[in-house]
């Protein structure tokens, strides 16, 4: 235990750094690159005064080195500023926002690994036959799909032709959020409050835009599995099992499988990073009420302490993944020392 | 013929190729062995001559794009080629086990050594019960000397010796008939291997076993084997008693071989090969496959590829010297 | 087969263009029967792609409708023989604007990924060449970008830098810079500790020499690989930074913006507004994705292991 704490430390000192980096870019590209937020914000037409007046309350006159360290500052005392456009707390929305984001994503993610892993560890023990061809070919259709299009298309025939599922928001209009509201994450609080039709109805709501972002990031899950499980399946320990009487069934699912997903975890990370980025997309295309649709709603808005505010707290959510994704990897091989 | 009595495994002109992109890799031709109950044959020969490829398919375990293309292979009566799934699961490990060449590479990196044993015996025998299964593999550890806490760690936490004692242990844990060991000490260190031979005597003595030791190491072959194939680009050219291989090998390739070693039992060398090189299988000579190579080579070997002829007692050899034409 | 898959050794590139015609006819012939189904995907890739680069050349030939008319037909009209694909809410052609949107998508793609591609290589070469902190440094910067969801990244460029053809070009090409430059800088790494290097390094090869006549064109291959893949993605990117409007001005065709238009008329089951641009989204990057994959198998030739 004592060794899984040290490894936990380490790793969380070794994410600084690129948190540090993704800070640092993002301070530069909205601060520093051409466009002045204050005049753009402003509509271009303001006085100078009201500029110079607007800069001043919200401490843009001071040099940008300044501007940094301070803001670096405001971030190490957990403090992401205040709103630009609205009088709230830049933390407000995005604690507001956040649960929506991570239900959506861990529910797509759940989509994505159901499909892709079974697919994959299929095709790969049906090699270079007419199954293997055709979940080859979903893989890379289903991959080059747009998530948005995807969204559409299924709100189209699930929602607008069959209607059968809602295609926006998180729940429906007759649900009164208020009475089970407590921690945003609508799933844990329908069912803490015990109210079945609620859950229900959350979970009827989650359907279409979990499925669009888990259909499309399947076809990465498949290729990848199948990739590794024919690495696997080549190994000497495969055809020793095969050799001492192992059935095929257990032999590519047991001891194949379990092997294939050891750098499927370990990648998992970097896929966590593709799933955020279809999330914003899903996100707009199903009114989902998350923390995309609150970066794109700020950008309309230019009010760029939240925009700032956002993408670090996206940083943060990818460090965390990738953090839990190595403990777990830590966990599921017995090579790994820490 | 109280010998066919005793033959417990019979090769018949079995034929294994590789169709691949380039061509069809023939990589055994036309062999044909037998082995006895309890005997131990060795099978020698270059790398890449097809060994392994033999190994395996007695277990029906070729690696793809593999296919036998002609020939039987009789177990105890039954062609082990046209046996069903089920009873294919049932021979393997059973009736034939197989250990190989790499035993670091050979366990499943994430089971623990018990979890290999309980698998192997519960799909053997549903009837063991768990208290049953661990007895029997206590037995064997006893056997291999390794400490019964070794059961609940990894294969990276044992050193290599031991896990290929595991894989051993493993293989035999069913009581099998024929062992077929494919280069078993070749990953191992000189100290490793000679305790492996060791144990390999003992636990023939034990399980009474039949072996087929592929190797291309002659110190073990001749310590071990009391008959010796040799092979050649998929094809075999002599059988003898390993004191007739190395006494009056017949075949110019077999005399190469023992040449390049000039004191087998102190030297224990790998073998070391004849000038040139051995043929491509996609495309392999007509005639003898040797001849490209052969120090004596005549006219027929160019056309015609000899068949194995017994020339003394109990030693066949497939190499026109000896023999007349016979058309 | 235990041996592991062999790399044709490292040759220096001579200025020779008569003996690399010679070799990559040898090349095609053998590739061609070697790999019979990776070629079916690279045609079939190259098909589609050509097929779109064909509407962004000549799109008079796909349509005669301008995608810009505003009268092109009636309001939202379902596809019919005169619009194939129907009309849109300002009543134009849809068809036309699928073909002329070709352009703007193909065209942002392709300079984006060679952008990137231009920006990524060199930094590689050198950071791989160079060692030291610059690496340390440059491998961290790369690692994080790489590590963080590329269209985050891009949309906050592109909301900074505001609508506009180049604007939308920077923005994506900003996404796929690590990409190549972790590429070449691994491959760079593992180049370097090979023999050839050493061997040019103790007969006093100069190091530009070095880099450009054995590491560059021994990454070559690899990049054009990559570089197909990333088109793929980077259609996406630019499709999903059009989409939420942060792309492209009004008044130029896009894909994007036309199924973000469409998603507004698809409750009342407009379905021939989203349907068709999607589609077309789909096919070209299918159409690289194909090649990409199809050149990967290929270039990297595992003969014995089909
Ligand atoms: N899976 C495969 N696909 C195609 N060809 C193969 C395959 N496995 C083996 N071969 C070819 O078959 C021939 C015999 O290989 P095999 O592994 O049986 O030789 P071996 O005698 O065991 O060699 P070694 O001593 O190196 O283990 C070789 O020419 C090899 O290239
Ligand atoms: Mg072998």
């Amino acid at each position: 235990m004592r060794h899984l704490l040290n490894y936990m430390i380490t790793r969380i000192l070794l994410a600084i750094p690129m948190v540090f980096i993704m800070v640092t870019l993002i301070f530069v590209v909205l601060r520093v690159m051409p466009g002045d937020p204050v005049s753009a914000m402003l509509g271009g037409h303001a006085p100078q005064r009201v500029i110079d007046a607007r800069k001043l309350a919200l401490g843009l006159d001071k040099p940008i080195t300044v501007q940094y360290v301070e803001y670096l500052g405001q971030l190490v005392r957990l403090d992401l500023g205040n709103s630009m456009v609205f009088n709230e707390k830049v933390s407000t929305p995005i604690i507001e926002k956040l649960p929506a984001t991570i239900e959506l994503t861990v529910f797509g993610l759940l989509v994505s690994l159901g499909l892709g892993i079974p697919l994959g560890a299929y095709a790969a023990r049906r090699r270079r036959t007419g199954r293997d061809f055709g979940i080859r070919l979903y893989a890379n259709v289903v991959y080059c799909i747009p998530v948005f299009w995807m969204g559409l298309l299924l709100q189209l025939v699930f929602g607008v032709f069959l209607s059968w599922f809602p295609v926006s928001g998180r729940t429906s209009p007759r649900v009164d959020v208020s009475t089970f509201s407590h921690t945003g994450f609508y799933i844990i609080d329908t069912l803490r409050i015990g109210s079945l039709a609620a859950f229900g109805d959350v979970m009827w709501h989650l359907v279409l835009p979990a499925v669009t972002l888990g259909i499309v990031l399947s076809g990465i899950f498949v290729r990848l599995t199948r990739a590794n499980m024919l690495d696997v399946l080549k190994s000497d320990y495969i055809l020793a099992a095969r050799a001492r009487g192992i059935p095929e069934r257990r032999v590519v699912y047991n001891h194949g499988l379990r092997n294939a997903l050891i750098p499927i975890v370990t990648m998992l990370g970097l896929q966590f990073a593709l799933l955020l980025a279809g999330a914003i997309l899903t996100e707009s295309t199903f009114s989902w009420p998350g923390m995309g649709r609150l970066l794109l709603e700020r950008i309309y808005l230019r009010d760029y302490p939240v925009i700032q505010g956002v993408i670090i707290v996206y940083t943060l959510f990818v460090s965390a993944v990738s953090l839990v994704v190595d403990l777990l990897y830590a966990v599921i091989d017995p090579r790994v020392k820490y | 013929m109280a010998d066919e009595q005793k033959t417990i495994l019979d090769v018949q002109h079995l034929s294994i190729a590789y169709p691949i992109s380039i061509g069809v890799v023939r990589a055994v031709e036309d062999v044909s062995f037998t082995l006895d109950d309890g005997e131990a044959l060795g099978l020698v020969g270059e790398s890449g001559c097809g060994k392994s490829t033999l190994g395996l398919s007695i277990l029906k375990l070729q690696r793809p794009p593999g296919r036998v293309t002609a020939g039987k292979i009789m177990y105890r009566g039954t062609d082990i080629l046209s046996m069903s799934d089920k009873s294919l699961l049932a021979m393997r490990g059973r009736s034939i086990a197989m250990i190989f060449q790499n035993p670091l590479t050979s366990l499943n990196p994430l089971f623990t050594v018990e979890r290999h044993f309980l698998e192997t015996i519960r799909y053997h025998d549903a009837a063991y019960s768990r208290e049953k299964a661990l007895a029997a593999v206590q037995t064997i550890l006893a056997v291999l000397g390794i400490e019964k806490k070794r059961l609940k760690e990894y294969p990276h936490q044992l050193s290599g010796g031991m896990r290929q004692r595991i894989m051993i242990g493993l293989a035999l844990i069913m009581n099998p008939d024929i062992l077929i060991a494919d280069e078993p000490t070749t990953s191992l260190d000189v100290i490793v291997e000679a305790g492996f031979t060791e144990l390999l005597l003992e636990l023939r003595r034990l399980y009474k076993l039949s072996i087929i030791l592929i190797t291309h190491n002659l110190g073990l072959v001749a310590e071990i084997a009391d008959r010796i194939a040799v092979m050649y680009a998929g094809t075999i050219m002599e059988i003898a008693t390993a004191q007739e291989i190395f006494d009056h090998p017949l075949h110019p390739y077999t005399q190469g071989l023992i040449n390049c070693v000039p004191n087998i039992r102190v030297e224990q060398k790998e073998l070391v090969t004849m000038p040139g090189s051995p043929p491509d299988l996609v495309d392999p000579p007509v005639g003898c496959r040797f001849a490209p190579r052969c120090p004596k080579v005549m006219d027929i070997c160019r056309v015609k590829s000899p068949s194995l002829r017994e020339h003394a007692p109990a030693h066949v050899a497939a190499c026109w010297l000896y023999g007349k034409r016979e058309d | 087969m235990s041996s592991q898959p062999q790399r044709p050794p490292l040759q220096a590139a001579r200025f020779s263009p008569a003996g690399w015609l010679a070799s990559f006819v040898r090349w095609f012939s053998r590739s061609r029967k070697t790999y019979r189904s990776e070629w079916w995907i690279m045609i079939a890739g190259l098909l589609v792609i050509a097929l779109i680069v064909a509407m962004t050349l000549f799109p008079h030939l796909f349509t005669h409708y301008n995608p810009l008319d505003q009268n092109a037909g009636g309001q939202m009209t379902a596809p019919s023989a005169q619009h194939i694909m129907g009309t849109d809410n300002l009543s134009r052609d849809v068809w036309a604007r699928v073909v002329y949107g070709a352009q703007t998508i193909l065209g942002v793609a392709i300079a984006a990924a060679l952008l990137s591609a231009i920006i990524g290589i060199p930094l590689g070469l050198l950071s791989g060449f160079a060692g030291g902190v610059f690496d340390r440094v440059l491998s961290l910067i790369m690692d994080s970008m790489y590590s963080f969801p590329g269209l985050i990244l891009a949309i906050a460029f592109a909301a900074m830098l505001g609508p506009g053809v180049i604007n939308i070009t920077l923005a994506v090409a900003v996404v796929y810079i690590p990409t190549y430059f972790r590429l070449v800088r691994g491959q760079t790494l593992s180049i370097k500790e090979e023999v050839y290097v050493e061997a040019a390094h103790a007969i006093g090869a100069r190091r530009g020499t070095i880099l450009g006549r054995y590491i560059f064109p021994n990454v070559i291959a690899t990049v054009v690989v990559i570089l197909s893949l990333n088109i793929a993605d980077a259609i996406m990117t630019e499709a999903a930074l059009s989409y939420i409007g942060l792309g492209l001005p009004a008044g130029i065709p896009d894909w994007g913006m036309d199924l973000s238009m469409g998603k507004k008329f698809l409750p009342s089951g407009v379905w021939w507004m989203i349907t068709f641009p999607g589609l077309m989204i789909m096919l070209l990057a299918l159409g690289f994705t194909m090649l990409g994959e199809g050149l990967a198998e290929i270039l990297n030739p595992r003969l014995l292991e089909r």
